[in-house]
């Protein structure tokens, strides 16, 4: 599915992200191999910290540890929809 | 589909998380932590005084991959207590600092503190079972 030759970027992750959680937001910060990311979604409520940071990483599955080096997250479940 | 029976690696990674209490997969040991993310979680767990048993998951990049589907966790470190998948660095950092680290563990003295710096320097009394 993703071309492993081409590294990764923050905005690409930002929107893989934003893409594959629902009404979530993300920033991402990184240098190609490691990732910061600190997600908001409505999609966290409720769950453990260990079911959200899974959501992420389910975004990106096999390339985590591999074309993903490493992946920070913070998780944060947002409360509204939609933030004005 | 499953193949439970059939993988003995996958097994004893099984048993060793019944087996122990607290046991923290890792790169490298806890003396020699051969990444950031491990040196930071062991360096969490001797602060607040918890023995732990580790797992260098490194001589063989299967136990890492046998580890990975059956936690379905794709990152190293991962912390197991009483045989529950806790999180990695990021999660173990967060429990520490707000104390729901030390509650998990039992441990009575759960002030919240800034999490230390990866290296620590004395080497804390440790159970290590590297057993696979």
């Amino acid at each position: 599915m993703a071309d492993s030759g081409a590294p990764a970027t923050p905005d690409e992750l930002k929107q893989r992200i934003e893409a594959g959680i629902a009404g979530a937001t993300a920033e991402v910060t990184g240098d190609g191999h490691h990732f910061n990311a600190v997600v908001s979604a409505p999609a966290f409520a409720g769950l453990s910290r260990i079911a959200q940071h899974r959501l992420v990483y389910d975004v990106f599955g096999a390339e985590v540890g591999d074309r993903i080096h490493a992946l920070s997250i913070q998780t944060k479940a947002s409360t509204t929809e939609s933030i004005a | 589909m499953s193949d439970e029976t059939t993988n003995p690696l996958r097994e004893q990674i099984q048993t060793a998380i019944e087996e122990n209490p607290v046991l923290l997969f890792m790169k490298g040991t806890p003396d020699q932590p051969m990444c950031g993310f491990s040196a930071k979680t062991v360096a969490i767990l001797q602060s607040v005084g918890q023995p732990f048993a580790a797992v260098n998951v490194l001589p063989d990049p299967r136990i890492r991959q046998e580890l990975s589907a059956l936690s379905n966790w794709p990152t190293i470190p991962q912390l197991f207590i009483e045989g529950e998948l806790v999180g990695g660095c990021d999660i173990v950092t967060e429990m520490y600092e707000s104390g729901e680290l030390q509650q998990a563990l039992g441990l009575d003295n759960a002030a919240p503190a800034q999490a230390p710096d990866a290296p620590a320097q004395e080497p804390a009394p440790l159970s290590i079972e590297n057993r696979l």
